[in-house]
């Protein structure tokens, strides 16, 4: 059996467990645990250890999705996360300008330990107050080649878009580095 | 007994804040990143402080505080060397050199200086042990916690804020390509000036801190300004070992590694 692995990323309440539970074929190994600190209760649970899903591709083949801690305290897990990953996906909650300079550092971080292709997601764009993709664009200082497109983490066809997306970039940077 | 801990659950901050409230005296000790701190308070008030190897004699710290010149401290120094701070005072101000406040101004910019520096310390490990003072020989001041706390809380925000802003020195930095952007334009402080001159792929931000003699937090202030107004960003190190990224494919052969690619792709597509 041969596997790959991605790597989901990003603040914490980005929406990473429920990206990966959108199209993982198993129940997403969830290493959830009630939020103590007052700060961080925008919701009630949030991932400790990280997430764990998986799309079977056909008999042989494997692909695994795993999600990073959100808190940063779990920030040591990222490096050994990111080991082997084909490429990682930066979430980035819309409708909290507040976390966009962590996720910029998450993706600094992640693009230091491995550079392999990446896209960013912004997430919630369904919600009212989410942010407008350009502003964000400008907010997270993306450069214009990078990949920035809109997620709603609980839609399948919408992670489907974000992780085809990914794909395409491996796809081509593959075929750059053949060229 | 002794107060003793890790800082990563008790902040310098909070140390600070128990010391002062509850008028605590004794010897603070934290070894942080390298080096080690000894503060002694009394009456919750800062009374002395040492860092690292640095003697803490008080022509050193009359030195190093510009009370007097370079030759004025070998001078000291060599003639000096079996008096004890006090005495050294004392025969400063009998002398006509220095008036006593000026020897308090001097300790008390010196040993709020090395608390200031704690602030940025987020390991180590601390002790707390009470009645034990400096030596006998040594001059005391008494200066007020309070604005100290409040000003490391700032710098810890601060100090928060650039660590997420740059999470690591390890990486570097190069010009944006922005046409128009014309650097000699800009007005840059002299610190800015020193940075920029390093800004290379080839250097990372600990070895630009390194030449420009710059502390952690003094770097990452002058790289985030940098990064502001979109005159650099950040890259990864040029020659620094790039992270192992393990095991990607299956498979070294390309051709095959693309076939996979193009497998998953089929799959996510019928999902």
């Amino acid at each position: 059996m041969q596997t790959v692995k991605m790597v989901v990323t990003g603040p914490f309440n980005a929406g990473k467990t429920a990206f990966i539970r959108s199209v993982s074929e198993i129940d997403v190994v969830a290493t959830e645990r009630k939020i103590s600190s007052e700060a961080e209760k925008v919701k009630e649970t949030t991932t400790v250890a990280m997430d764990f899903g998986r799309i079977t591709v056909d008999d042989d083949l494997v692909l695994y999705l795993f999600g990073t801690p959100g808190q940063k305290r779990f920030d040591f897990m990222w490096e050994i996360l990111s080991e082997g990953m084909l490429g990682f996906i930066v979430m980035v909650d819309s409708t909290r300008p507040e976390t966009f300079r962590e996720a910029r550092g998450i993706l600094q971080t992640f693009r230091a330990y491995a550079p392999t292709p990446y896209v960013v997601a912004a997430n919630k764009q369904d919600m009212p107050d989410a942010w407008d993709l350009e502003d964000m664009r400008v907010a997270l200082r993306l450069d214009p080649k990078v990949k920035f497109m809109p997620c709603v983490a609980q839609k399948r066809d919408s992670v489907k878009t974000v992780l085809l997306e990914l794909l395409y970039s491996i796809l081509a940077e593959m075929e750059e580095g053949q060229s | 007994m002794a107060l003793k801990g890790n800082l990563r659950d008790f902040t310098i901050t909070q140390l600070l804040n128990l010391i002062n409230m509850a008028q605590k005296s004794g010897l603070l000790v934290i070894e942080g990143p390298g080096e080690t701190a000894k503060i002694t308070f009394r009456q919750g008030k800062l009374a002395y402080a040492q860092l690292g190897q640095d003697d803490g004699s008080l022509a050193s710290i009359l030195h190093t505080t510009r009370k007097i010149s370079q030759s004025q401290y070998q001078l000291l120094r060599q003639r000096t060397s079996q008096m004890s701070d006090k005495e050294l005072g004392l025969l400063l101000i009998n002398a006509g050199y220095l008036s006593q406040d000026d020897i308090l101004s001097s300790l008390q910019v010196h040993f709020t200086e090395i608390v200031r520096r704690l602030f940025t310390w987020v390991e180590g490990f601390f002790k707390f042990e009470q009645d034990i003072y400096p030596p006998d020989g040594k001059i005391t001041v008494r200066v007020d916690l309070e604005n100290l706390i409040i000003e490391g809380s700032r710098q810890l925000r601060e100090w928060e804020q650039l660590q997420e802003e740059i999470p690591s020195l390890d990486m570097a930095m190069k010009f944006t390509e922005r046409p128009g952007t014309n650097l000699r334009s800009v007005n840059l402080s002299v610190e800015e000036w020193r940075v920029v001159s390093y800004v290379s792929p080839k250097n990372s931000i600990r070895m630009i801190a390194r030449a420009a003699k710059m502390n952690d937090l003094e770097i990452r202030r002058v790289i985030y300004s940098l990064l502001q107004a979109g005159l650099v960003e950040l890259v990864r190190a040029e020659g620094t070992p790039v992270a192992q990224p393990g095991r990607q494919f299956p498979t070294q052969n390309k051709d095959e590694q693309k076939s996979l690619v193009n497998k998953l792709i089929g799959r996510i597509r019928s999902l």
